[in-house]
């Protein structure tokens, strides 16, 4: 980053940037949202760690086996995964200048992940049904509470994602979108990555138990 | 129209390169590291305790691809910060989960014995 | 303990009702009157002086670092002063309340009082100071011209703030926590707390929470990104260090406090049953998470300061520090270690043995790396030519007042010990030992160092050095009794006492109070003098205590753009190593230098999160719906301003580094 200095010291190019080259302008937006996303990960964490020490107090109530549908979980995880490979495709073409295309794949992502909310509010309105409310145990408390954070994280990216489509066909793929796109990209693979998490150690796991 | 006053222009911002190599293998190999653990669990050919550390390897390696292949991880990226932080935020993560269930586990196995009927319900 | 009876509930104004405000309490109407009237004329002031719009466009929206620590710092001292208040209030109660006095104040009251003591002093008193200096200070020792995200700075103060405010209007309307200042369940849980209290301390801590974690990445990734060409890591002053790895603990801890508060809030809003007493809930849970995240919190606290102090002993003594490299690796330990001690502060729950001696074992060994700090202080000191100026005085009061804090602290951390002493007053002495000697001296070694940088005139050494002594003398006086009364038996946040024979012991505790507030008083008469003779205290050469590092290369206060040219580092402590060589300050070839722009959009959100918070307190759920919806909305919106920046003409910088030129030639 710096080039040996070849003043003398008594030279004002010596101790000060006579011909610098500023900052681009977000340089620091990628590193600054990658910050974020550990601190976020901790709060997952912290609620992993919840259901890990409460997830085995069902009250007498149901318990994980009762209750699990694992089609429906695979299901959903193919929707994540798969709106991730949209994802990429989408920034792919951003790479390629295709404006249309980019927001075709944008757009199937956030059918993807919409499908993956409705069958998780589908999921979560049989629990209760069943009686299984989160009221009903610390197990419950516990698992409500991690799978809806991520549920509502999901919910949050499709409200951003929704919104980068409108910016994108306001002012196309400026540099000042490209970053924000590679923002939300950054944040649209770590949920699939948390839900590597749950999927593991909520769904399969609570059936082996 | 640029002043002559202007500043020099700024170097480009680095981004990581998407390829659809990577999001092929990415998809691939994740599709994979998830229907395995699925089918362990539905089929059952193992017993629960290698089932259990199979799928948790399984989950680990995934995620790994994911860092790789979908959010392009690598040593350089930032300057190295974003693996920095990630590894520093793991190490954090493990001590905040093994000590808690080291902790609660010693806290809840240390508590009064109680009437057996009333144990079932917490 | 028979719960309280929870308020009624209507579709408008949810559980609020003119039964809120507390009337049947004079104290609390007498301060609201207070208050009414105070901020009533301040607000005329401002409307006659016409200051609203230089308020706005200058202050209340700016992006630049250095007026954002400013308001940092004002707001900090500001809530010293509710602070400082608890405690006088909480003194004159302890010492008058033996031989069957209940004394003034009711235990509905006096609970709230501990609690709102310790919330501000450690939320909206001294992380607001240190986030201040930090803010004011680090982008110009890494010679930048501003944080790396200056917008989210700006918005990160005003959700501090909002939580502030949310604070204060828990005091009049409504009530406060009566639960201590970390709200154990199951007290802090609906079944005992069903009103108002708990839920104001919820939200006031969760909406400051999301401007500290926004601040720490700010911080963060400005240290790592933005430093002159030529500093590497090992460069960087020692205070830009301890601020890297205080920031670090605060993005690597911050987000516990969140998700611990948002799982309270649920077990009291939706009747879940993380920390409930049945249906599989566990109290102990919520006791460990919070110790998690309130470990590493003191030592977010503690980092800055020891870096203030690296920096004050080097420049006072004439030296470079001793042991740079051992100070930086110390830091970095300390930072680590501080992750693996937390059940210290839970000994006596029960997890037995082998847990309590591991966790007694690192909590004596992050003493040592803090050990090598001082070491390295006094090391720099020998054979220094010392300065006893205001900033050395406070640091060498550190020394010897922290280090006795330290020392109760690793007997604290021998469990069998601790068995003893676990929530008594020695542990309230050790603990405002080591926050007053060392939080505290330093913030007030930082003030009296940086203020001239800062403002352009010193402060006045006199009523500076009443405040110093009267804060050393009165600390001293009452803390050391509460050493005394916690060796024999007495516990923490007692209102009556039925013992005569402790009586003395409280008074001398409330004397060492009443010269503190002497001595916060004089700290103010400081400020107000120095404000007043500020011509005659003048300063212009902008480096005023022949400092080392490249703050003290600007003019006082720096230009909005901080530095013309970015620095060129060589070598540690930049700055001085620039006036041994003589540098030569350019005086042309200025070009148009790349600002952000202002903006009104983190006064906006804030507002509407600080609605929101309200809101959810009271139960009015259509508006929290609204003001959620705006708040989303408001962001979006914001969003969508690309035009986000401006330059100021190379014109306009040549003028000012002109004027500068001139100041410096008149002062030679």
């Amino acid at each position: 980053m710096t080039r040996p200095n070849l003043t003398s010291p008594t030279e004002a190019g010596h101790f000060y940037c006579l011909e610098e080259r500023p900052h681009p302008e977000g340089h620091s937006t990628m590193l600054g949202f990658w910050m974020y996303l550990m601190s976020d990960c901790l709060i997952f964490a912290i609620l992993f760690a919840c259901y890990a020490v409460l997830g085995g107090n069902y009250a007498a109530g149901p318990a994980p086996r009762d209750l699990f549908d694992l089609d429906l979980i695979a299901l959903n995880t193919a929707m994540l995964l798969l709106s991730s490979l949209t994802f990429g495709f989408a920034l792919i073409a951003m790479q390629r200048e295709a404006l249309g295309t980019t927001l075709v794949w944008l757009g199937v992502t956030g059918l993807f992940g919409a499908a993956f909310l409705g069958i998780e509010l589908y999921e979560f309105h049989h629990l209760v049904e069943l009686g299984a409310t989160p009221q009903r145990s610390a197990f419950l408390s516990a698992f409500f509470t991690l799978v809806g954070t991520h549920g509502i994280h999901v919910t949050f990216g499709l409200v951003w994602l929704a919104t980068m489509m409108v910016q994108l066909r306001r002012h196309g793929l400026i540099a000042a979108n490209r970053r924000r796109l590679m923002c939300l990209s950054m944040f649209w693979h770590f949920l699939d990555v948390i839900w590597i998490g749950v999927f593991t150690f909520v769904y399969l796991m609570g059936m082996l138990r | 129209m640029i002043s002559q006053n202007a500043p020099a222009k700024p170097r480009a911002i680095e981004m990581p390169r998407a390829s659809m190599r990577d999001y092929g293998w990415g998809f691939v190999l994740s599709v994979v590291m998830t229907a395995v653990p699925f089918w362990l669990v539905a089929e059952r050919p193992l017993d629960a305790g290698a089932t259990a550390a199979l799928i948790m390897i399984l989950a680990a390696a995934q995620v790994i691809v994911h860092m790789i292949f979908f959010l392009h991880m690598t040593p350089k990226a930032e300057g190295g910060w974003s693996l920095t932080s990630l590894i520093f935020t793991i190490i954090v993560i493990v001590i905040m989960l093994a000590g808690s269930l080291w902790v609660m586990h010693h806290l809840n196995s240390n508590m009064m014995p109680m009437p057996h009927g009333e144990a079932e319900l917490l | 303990m028979t719960p309280h009876p929870a308020p009624a509930t209507g579709p408008v104004l949810g559980r609020l009702s003119l039964e809120a405000i507390p009337l049947h309490e004079p104290i609390l109407v007498i301060t609201f009157v207070g208050v009414l009237f105070g901020g009533a004329a301040l607000l005329a002031l401002v409307t006659r002086l016409r200051l609203w719009g230089y308020l706005w466009n200058e202050w209340f929206t700016t992006v630049d670092h250095k007026r954002i620590g400013i308001m940092y710092m004002i707001l900090g001292l500001v809530m010293f002063l509710r602070g400082f208040a608890d405690a006088i209030m909480m003194r004159i109660q302890q010492a008058m309340a033996f031989g069957g006095s209940e004394g003034y104040l009711n235990a509905h009251h006096y609970d709230q009082i501990f609690t709102a003591h310790g919330v501000i002093m450690i939320f909206f008193v001294a992380m607001p100071l240190i986030t201040g200096i930090m803010n004011y200070i680090v982008p110009l020792q890494i010679g930048a011209r501003d944080v790396s995200f200056p917008f989210l700075n700006n918005f990160s103060f005003w959700m501090t703030a909002a939580g502030a405010a949310l604070v204060m209007i828990s005091l009049f309307v409504g009530e406060f926590a009566q639960t201590g200042w970390l709200a154990y369940p199951p007290l802090s849980g609906i079944a005992y707390s069903p009103n108002v209290g708990v839920d104001y301390y919820i939200w006031a801590l969760q909406i400051a929470g999301v401007g500290t974690t926004l601040s720490g990445i700010n911080l963060i990734v400005t240290i790592l990104k933005l430093r002159a060409p030529g500093m590497g890591l090992m460069k960087m002053p020692v205070f830009t260090w301890t601020s890297l790895c205080a920031n670090i603990l605060i993005v690597a801890s911050f987000p516990v406090l969140t998700a611990v508060l948002a799982l309270l809030g649920l077990d009291r809003y939706a009747g879940t049953n993380f920390f409930t007493n049945d249906l599989g809930g566990s109290a102990m849970m919520y006791v460990n998470l919070i110790w998690i995240w309130g470990h590493p919190e003191v030592y977010i606290l503690i980092l800055p300061l020891f870096g203030v102090f690296s920096e004050i002993a080097s420049t006072f003594s004439g030296k470079r520090l001793f042991g740079y490299t051992s100070m930086v690796y110390a830091s970095v330990c300390i930072a680590i270690l501080s992750y693996l001690v937390w059940l210290h502060h839970f000994f006596t729950m029960g997890s037995g043995a082998s847990v309590n001696s591991f966790f007694g074992i690192t909590t004596m060994v992050i003493s040592i790396p803090t050990g090598a700090k001082l070491f390295n202080w006094l090391f720099t000191m020998y054979r220094g030519r010392i300065r006893f100026e205001l900033p050395m005085m406070w640091t060498i009061a550190f020394m010897l007042t922290f280090v006795v804090g330290g020392m109760t602290g690793v007997l604290l951390a021998v469990p069998p010990a601790d068995f003893v002493l676990h929530n008594s007053l020695f542990l309230v002495a050790h603990f405002h030992n080591v926050i007053i000697g060392g939080v505290l001296f330093g913030l007030f070694a930082a003030i009296n160092y940086w203020w001239p940088k800062a403002f352009g005139f010193r402060l006045d050494d006199f009523w500076g050095k009443i405040s110093f002594w009267c804060w050393v003398v009165g600390f001293w006086l009452a803390f050391m009794p509460l050493y005394i009364l916690g060796l024999m038996g007495v516990t923490r946040r007692m209102r009556v006492f039925d013992d005569a024979e402790l009586q003395p012991w409280f008074i001398v505790a409330g004397i060492g109070a009443a010269v503190i507030a002497v001595g916060v008083a004089a700290m103010i008469v400081q400020f107000a003098v120095s404000i007043w003779r500020r011509e005659a205290l003048a300063e212009t050469s902008g480096d005023p205590w022949d400092g080392r590092t490249l703050e003290w290369a600007t003019s006082s206060p720096p230009p909005d753009y901080n530095f013309a040219f970015t620095p060129v580092v060589h070598d540690l402590d930049a700055w001085h190593d620039m006036k041994r060589h003589r540098h030569q300050r350019p005086v042309a070839g200025f070009r148009d230098i790349h600002m952000p722009r202002n903006t009104g959009a983190g006064v906006i959100l804030s507002g509407l999160s600080l609605v929101l918070g309200f809101a959810l307190v009271w139960h009015i759920w259509w508006l929290a719906a609204a003001s959620f919806v705006a708040l989303i909305g408001g962001a979006i919106v914001h969003s969508f301003n690309y035009k986000r920046d401006f330059h100021i003409p190379a014109a306009t910088v040549a003028a000012i580094e002109d004027a500068r030129t001139r100041e410096l030639a008149g002062g030679a």
